[in-house]
């Protein structure tokens, strides 16, 4: 016996752009928007009720659950925030990260050879967590002239119809397009006659800018076929935290606390008590975060417009992912860092819907986002 | 926000945003923003632009620059207040912030100059004789850390991954 990767394992491949993460590493005066993290560090209430809580010597396991004082507060700001009403004893799980969540409701809510329609282009996560349950994937294309939006048409076109869930994450990475409640309607429709279960990701939720984010479990019939994962790495910009939570009826979140309860047994003690505090005394950073980053969107899209580089109006997240002037957006990365200095990734990262386009972080300063732009415009002249 | 706040915040944060910048960061367009600025300027929201100084960054053959906080007390009679006071102060060069505040002292005087002994003089020369002042306390400034909203630290403490999908 030697150790050769799992079958499971060895059906993901490292990613195709792994040469070009190496080089941005090698390399450190640049200015990179490649970063899919906030720049923002995370609000000083929760930093500060983090080392309260190790002063105090609270560094036991929790609930497998989570602190069900932190439970209580994830349902009350989901019902203030997100019009979703949970309960929170029953149909909230605290993860170590939404990515957590997702890797637990395809190991836990789908059987080995069941498929799950994965919205794209998506964050890395999806399909690899869908190989290693031994679920099989159908890619469901969105495109630019719909504004990367998902349709009943691209579902019907994708085969959806056949899958046992449907996966997506809106606002979305890295895309940051969004969908309105009336586009999601559509959406809900055909997962309710095709009975889908939805894994509906919404880590962007309140990084909206054009209208309010709307969570699909909240129209008719939806909610008791939705798991709804959120967290605290984007919004409240505590991603080192690496805390999450999933929303869903009672069965299902039973069936992934049973995943949980054997692998991570419980999120993080100290991160939870970080975001009890969060989720009471922040709203206020995320909101002032938030207007920072619809600045910096606002200046992005229209440097890209005076580029001349065609690029959807970006309206969630904190990405803009204009097409690639060349045809080859690694080779196009990859020059841009080699002579300008400027990091982005290459939409090729996010599979080979996304190959004509990059995605651009705007999780960064104005000085360095303004500094970047002036050489990706120097760059692409 | 409205756009006057916006753009103030924005000139606050970066004096030297040229006004294609700030239509780019807002919703308004260059010549709303030049109109505003004016406006600002004219209303007298704006006095000035100024570059925020890290005087320990500046080579020392640009000469040495001392700066020194004062705190004043002074006593009020019938014919005199506040602002006639504030009136004979800050007329001085040397002067570069005079505020009034609540608390122990009255004043809060921000003086420059080129040296300890400069600033001395002029603080027992110029602003002690006042005849109002009833007391002066002198705080010499060592470092700075933070000026005008900008931090003084050198290290780069951003340890984000330089790219993630």
């Amino acid at each position: 016996m030697t150790f050769e990767p799992a079958d499971r394992v060895d059906r993901v491949p490292p990613s195709g752009i792994r040469r070009f993460f190496e080089l941005a590493e090698e390399m450190d005066d640049i200015i990179s928007l490649g970063v899919g993290e906030p720049d923002f560090s995370a609000p000083w209430a929760a930093r500060e009720a983090a080392i309260t809580s190790l002063e105090r010597g609270r560094t036991s396991y929790t609930a497998n659950r989570g602190k069900r004082e932190l439970r209580e507060k994830i349902a009350r700001y989901e019902r203030d925030y997100h019009d979703l009403k949970y309960d929170p004893d029953e149909e909230v799980l605290v993860t170590a990260g939404a990515s957590e969540g997702i890797d637990l409701a395809f190991r836990a809510l789908l059987d080995s050879g069941d498929t799950a329609a994965v919205v794209q282009p998506c964050y890395v996560s999806y399909v690899p967590d869908a190989t290693f349950a031994g679920v099989d994937v159908i890619d469901v294309p969105t495109r630019a002239t719909d504004e990367f939006k998902l349709t009943r048409e691209a579902l019907e076109r994708a085969g959806a119809a056949e899958a046992d869930a449907l996966v997506y994450c809106y606002p979305n990475n890295p895309t940051g397009a969004t969908m309105t409640r009336e586009e999601l309607g559509e959406v809900a429709a055909f997962c309710r006659e095709h009975d889908l279960l939805v894994f509906a990701d919404e880590i962007y939720a309140d990084l909206t800018y054009e209208h309010d984010h709307a969570s699909i479990a909240t129209l008719p019939g939806m909610r008791e076929r939705t798991v709804v994962f959120n967290g605290f790495s984007k919004a409240f910009a505590m991603t080192g935290f690496r805390l999450g939570y999933a929303m869903a009826p009672p069965q299902a979140v039973e069936a992934m606390n049973r995943v949980h309860q054997y692998t991570m047994l419980s999120a993080p003690t100290t991160a939870q008590h970080a975001a009890i505090e969060a989720l009471d005394n922040c709203r206020e950073e995320v909101e002032a975060m938030t207007e920072q980053y619809d600045r910096r969107r606002k200046y992005v899209l229209s440097r890209f417009e005076e580029m001349g580089l065609d690029c959807f109006p970006a309206a969630g997240a904190f990405y803009a992912f204009p097409e690639c002037p060349w045809d080859d957006a690694n080779e196009f990365a990859e020059a841009l860092l080699q002579e300008q200095r400027v990091a982005v990734v290459p939409g090729t990262a996010f599979g080979e819907g996304a190959s004509g386009h990059l995605r651009i972080s705007y999780a960064t300063g104005l000085e360095d986002l303004k500094e970047a732009m002036n050489r990706m415009a120097a760059f692409v002249e | 926000m409205s756009s006057r706040r916006e753009i103030l915040d924005l000139l606050r944060e970066n004096a030297r945003y040229t006004t294609e910048d700030l239509a780019n960061l807002t919703d308004a367009t260059e010549d709303e923003v030049e109109a505003i600025i004016d406006d600002l300027e004219a209303e007298g929201a704006i006095r000035g632009y100024q570059a925020v100084v890290d005087w320990n960054a500046v080579d020392e053959t640009d000469g040495e620059h001392v700066r020194a906080t004062v705190e004043l007390n002074v006593a009020l009679d019938r014919e005199t207040n506040y602002g006639d006071i504030a009136d004979r102060i800050k007329k001085f060069p040397e002067v570069t912030s005079l505020r009034l505040v609540s608390g122990d002292y009255d004043f809060d005087l921000e003086v420059e100059g080129d040296s300890m002994r400069e600033v001395s003089h002029f603080i027992s020369d110029k602003i002690a004789p006042i005849p109002e002042i009833t007391q002066t306390v002198t705080h010499y400034i060592m470092d700075s850390y933070k000026e005008q909203g900008k931090t003084f630290d050198d290290h780069d403490d951003d340890d984000r991954l330089s790219v993630s999908p």
